[in-house]
């Protein structure tokens, strides 16, 4: 195994992770690490155990044994709050948006702005132009073009659903965001620009993990690969042209 | 699908503006479409019949409609979380009944009203425990459960007979014309309406309303409490069914067992008229609103036209269908709208 050094603690650290499924070891001690300013992709073929870890990292599900550290601080994802908590965001494949719902209420559903704070959370009033101008702004830095942030997420095509999924993790994860498939839905041109969005997130100092099939797009983004095979992590490579084949038996075990 | 299928190509379709628009003018169209439904049918109502269009009658009218329209209000909230609520008619029922034996136990007017709009909470408050920390697949067994029980338990209380004692202050509620054309009731539907058009606009937890209806799923993994939102909303209709007996006992001056039957249906229906979608996530209170006077406006002229009675089930019947099929080519037109989208 190859192993890659980078300066300074990593922001997240998986050490010895086990997950099982009754009988099934759907994580079979996994350990990774991604850094601040790192891109992370995360291969392996279907039943890997890559969607079981990153909702674990999630906190869909809980690790069974092994520790999750954050800037070397051990650290309990029990829960999807709690990781919303500790800066992790996740955008998933089905990308959790609300198509009846416009880009500000997308970005701050369950977090609405909203006052005032003596009220329960549910009766406040929302401050409609206090979202839509900071999602504004977050859409601008990440240079993201919607046709109107007024009109529903769901009058929207593919790419833009999914920049608007990534923009809303990107706005809310202080320090990791975990992209599960972001290309799989979209055409060449719509990938490409999910693609800048995940290096523009790079440049904002944050750690990005990448689940993806598309080798092509990890050699483009991604600093470092890890592979799994069978809830184990059998490999690391830096993802580059030269390394493909490489990354290619590991994803499909042609060296064991 | 047409010549300008060309992904992946950056050039812009030089005929989107245009098609744009005319797409955007026909998704507004859709969204008010119940109220142009509305206005037609008053004009053609009103140029066939004098009787129409006198302020005794559109008082009357607006009477007629007020017990549907609350109660629509209650079932668009469930219908937005794309939950369903058949109980609210028999719990109408239960309320006038449980309202009737507090008169008759010598409570004053002010603890009847609460006893009257509480039945109502706890139905909704059973309905909407059970759906949620029973983990029921839908809220149509339960609520159907709860239809049976409250018209079971308001027949067991009252014998199964009319009790003739509502007080004169709910009987003005309920009954009362003023300036010989605004109901009493109407200003209440007017004050609720714009209870819930705030709550649906305005508040938090009208935002996890309508999140929890687009994707439930997704509402639970981002962190909005989805089931403390749906019994919510069950406890909401089921306040509305207890304002919606409080009106109806006031018209009547009885409580009694039988009051609202069916009305849930009608509720539904009024529901589906304004525009609302069974696929959840979409709906508005106006709309509502518009719904329930179409179905009354519908009854009205009717009979002010002298057209056999059994005919307007059947009216009401075609005006649903329509209503529906407006809601799928509103869907086929977004989509369309989305296609264009992803190719501009």
């Amino acid at each position: 195994m190859t192993a890659i050094t980078m300066a300074g603690s990593p922001v997240l650290a998986v050490s010895d992770g086990v997950k099982r499924f009754g009988g099934v070891v759907a994580l079979d001690h996994v350990s990774l690490s991604v850094h601040a300013g790192e891109v992370l992709a995360v291969l392996g073929d279907n039943g890997a155990g890559k969607s079981t870890l990153i909702k674990c990292l999630a906190g869909v599900h809980r690790l069974d044994e092994g520790t999750i550290t954050m800037d070397g601080v051990p650290v309990k994802i029990d829960s999807p709050p709690a990781a919303q908590a500790l800066g992790i965001e996740t955008v998933y494949q089905d990308l959790a948006l609300f198509d009846n719902l416009d880009p500000p209420s997308n970005f701050y559903a369950g977090r609405e702005i909203a006052g005032p704070r003596w009220l329960p959370r549910g009766l406040r009033v929302i401050r409609p132009g206090a979202m839509r101008r900071a999602t504004d702004a977050v859409l601008t830095e990440l240079r993201v073009t919607l046709p109107s942030v007024g009109t529903t997420v769901g009058l929207m095509s593919g790419g833009q659903r999914q920049a608007v999924a990534v923009a809303r993790a990107a706005a809310f994860a202080s320090r990791v965001v975990v992209l599960d498939e972001p290309t799989a839905a979209l055409g060449a041109r719509e990938s490409r620009s999910v693609l800048d969005l995940i290096t523009r997130l790079r440049e904002q100092g944050k750690a990005v993990i990448v689940i993806s099939h598309a080798l092509d797009h990890v050699i483009e983004v991604a600093d470092r690969a890890v592979v799994m095979r069978r809830g184990r992590v059998v490999g690391e490579e830096v993802p580059t042209r030269e390394n493909q084949p490489r990354l290619v038996s590991l994803i499909v075990g042609g060296d064991a | 699908m047409t010549s300008d299928d060309t992904r992946d190509q950056s050039v812009p379709d030089p005929g989107v503006p245009g098609r744009h628009r005319m797409l955007e003018i026909g998704l507004l169209l859709l969204r008010i479409g119940p109220a142009i439904g509305l206005l037609t049918l008053i004009v053609v109502i009103a140029q066939l019949t004098p009787a129409f269009a006198t302020p005794r009658n559109l008082g009357n009218l607006l009477s007629q409609s007020a017990v549907i329209s609350v109660l629509a209000m209650g079932q668009l909230l469930v219908i937005i979380t794309r939950g369903i609520d058949l109980s609210v008619g028999s719990t109408l029922a239960l309320a006038t009944v449980t309202g009737a034996l507090a008169t008759a136990a010598g409570l004053s007017t002010p603890i009847v009203i609460g006893v009257i709009v509480l039945t109502g909470v706890a139905v909704g408050a059973v309905n909407g425990i059970v759906y949620v920390f029973g983990r029921l697949p839908h809220p149509f067994i339960i609520t159907l459960a709860t239809l049976s029980i409250a018209r079971g338990l308001a027949l067991w209380l009252s014998d199964g007979r009319p009790i003739q004692n509502t007080p004169d202050p709910i009987r003005f509620i309920g009954g009362e014309i003023l300036f010989g054309w605004l109901p009493v009731s109407t200003i209440l539907v007017a004050a609720i309406a714009f209870a819930i058009l705030l709550l649906t606009t305005r508040l938090v937890a009208g935002r996890w309303i309508y999140a929890v209806g687009g994707n439930p799923d997704a509402a639970r993994r981002i962190g909005i409490p989805a089931g403390g939102t749906l019994v919510a909303v069950y406890v909401i209709s089921g306040l509305m069914a207890g304002v919606a007996g409080l009106l109806t006992a006031g018209r009547t001056g009885a409580g009694a067992p039988t009051f609202g039957t069916l009305a849930e249906l009608d509720a539904i229906a009024a529901v589906v008229i304004g525009g609302a979608s069974f696929l959840g996530g979409r709906g508005h209170v106006g709309n509502a609103i518009v719904g329930a006077l179409m179905i009354a406006v519908i009854r009205n002229g009717m009979n002010l036209l002298n057209v056999d009675s059994f005919f307007q089930p059947m009216v009401i019947g075609v005006v649903i269908v329509l209503a529906v099929e407006a809601d799928v080519v509103r869907t086929h037109v977004e989509q369309r709208f989305r296609l264009r989208r992803a190719l501009a």
